[in-house]
């Protein structure tokens, strides 16, 4: 295919942009990174996502295409000669699609009360997380990724969290690896990757930004 | 249409926009099924076992295997069934028609919702923001037949909850949220869509549900 010009505006911290980085990594497809400062949007930023005025933003031949899964779909669909990222079969696509989607709310949202919310609501918080990780761990139960041998659309939705694991880690006072052991070994399979591991932001980075946000918005 | 013999099971619950949305998609494929109707104050086995994580409705059981979440069902079904396609081939508009597809179901039905079932206090901020979700709906629709273009897409049936509920629930609340003198351009495909030959046998009678929230108002 010939190199089209692709250009990813993204936030290297945010887990969803990780999710777009860690899908073009996989195909090869090379492309422009453009951080973007949250707190001053770039005009093509705010051109490209008007609606939500978020990263990440794939633009690809002067059109963009935004929210996280639907750009790893999206470049899926487009470069699918190479490492397909969803399987061939309708009903383990839909069943990558479901734990996605639970992945973004169970542990994107939840993940966000603790990170962002407020000290007294990450008692429960912490219950919930717990709770819907232990969730995962049973569905990925002895497998090598989640859709089985080949790594895919559910690692790639989950695995941009796992350097976020330490921040809620110490925020909640508790031990991923206590209740999902499976999890944290998957991660670390994941990591071995490189698309992987040339797509996360590092957990000290993660937490340092965090801490200084909570200072800044009075949360603690 | 399949040569072998399909078994397609559906559990739903009548007056739910989100089942609802599974009622079209089969019914838009011209899809045989059977269909359970569930008592959510009452779950059945059926019910808990095939869909465990979430215990909810719509489920779809098709020769025996479980798919949960109305729009993976809706993509599902399109996938699984080939003919009257819900999404266009194109890549890039396939992609965008699943933005808005989840912007429809995350940003436009939870403040309308909110603005018909909020007390007094919440009420004028969620009406606000109902009347935002609205606009942008309004602008996407533009001069379109229907937000899948010439026929009936996975956008449109995203938002059947626009196009039919709405109506329903705004004459109970008294509001007037979706007008044609506030959003001509939605409130025309509203009644496209509501009055497509295929989807009107889909929606639930008018007066059925108008009196099944009816009877939910205080």
């Amino acid at each position: 295919m010939a190199e089209q010009e692709v250009v990813l505006l993204d936030e290297w911290l945010s887990m969803f942009g990780s999710r777009a980085r860690i899908a073009l990594a996989e195909k090869g497809i090379k492309y422009e990174y453009r951080e973007e400062d949250l707190s001053n949007k770039s005009p093509l930023l705010l051109q490209m996502n008007p609606i939500h005025k978020k990263i990440p933003v794939l633009i690809r031949k002067g059109e963009p295409i935004c929210e996280s899964l639907i750009i790893v779909e999206y470049i899926d669909e487009v470069w699918k000669e190479t490492a397909p990222l969803l399987p061939s079969d309708p009903y383990l696509r839909a069943q990558a699609r479901f734990w996605a989607d639970f992945v973004n709310k169970k542990v994107g949202d939840v993940g966000g009360r603790i990170w962002a919310g407020k000290k007294e609501e990450h008692e429960e918080a912490k219950k919930e997380i717990i709770e819907n990780l232990k969730q995962l761990e049973e569905t990925l139960g002895d497998k090598t990724f989640f859709g089985g041998e080949t790594f895919g659309f559910v690692d790639i939705a989950l695995v941009p969290f796992s350097p976020w694991f330490y921040t809620y880690e110490a925020l909640c006072n508790f031990k991923v690896e206590t209740h999902c052991p499976k999890l944290i070994s998957w991660a670390h399979r994941c990591i071995q990757r490189q698309s992987v591991s040339k797509s996360l932001a590092a957990e000290k980075e993660i937490y340092d930004f965090v801490i200084d946000f909570r200072k800044k918005s009075q949360l603690d | 249409m399949a040569a072998k013999e399909e078994q397609v099971k559906f559990l739903g619950k009548w007056p739910s926009p989100f089942s609802n949305r599974v009622e079209l998609a089969l019914k838009l494929k011209g899809i045989k099924y059977d269909y359970s109707e569930e008592d959510l104050s009452n779950k059945s086995q059926e019910l808990l076992t095939s869909n465990p994580v979430h215990k909810k409705v719509p489920v779809l059981i098709h020769n025996g295997r479980p798919i949960s979440e109305s729009l993976v069902i809706v993509e599902y079904i399109d996938e699984t069934w080939k003919s009257n396609p819900f999404l266009p081939p194109n890549p890039y508009h396939r992609a965008s028609a699943r933005f808005w597809s989840k912007l429809v179901d995350e940003k436009c039905l939870p403040p309308l919702w909110d603005a018909f079932w909020c007390d007094e206090k919440g009420r004028e901020k969620a009406v606000e923001e109902a009347m935002e979700a609205l606009k942008i709906l309004e602008n996407e629709i533009g001069d379109k037949r229907f937000f899948g273009g010439d026929d009936v897409g996975l956008v449109d049936i995203s938002a059947n909850f626009v196009g039919y509920w709405v109506d329903i629930l705004q004459e109970i609340a008294g509001l007037q949220l979706l007008t044609s003198e506030k959003f001509p351009k939605l409130y025309k495909w509203s009644q496209e869509f509501s009055t497509h030959p295929i989807v009107k046998q889909a929606l639930p009678p008018r007066d059925k549900l108008f009196a099944f929230f009816k009877s939910r108002t205080g």
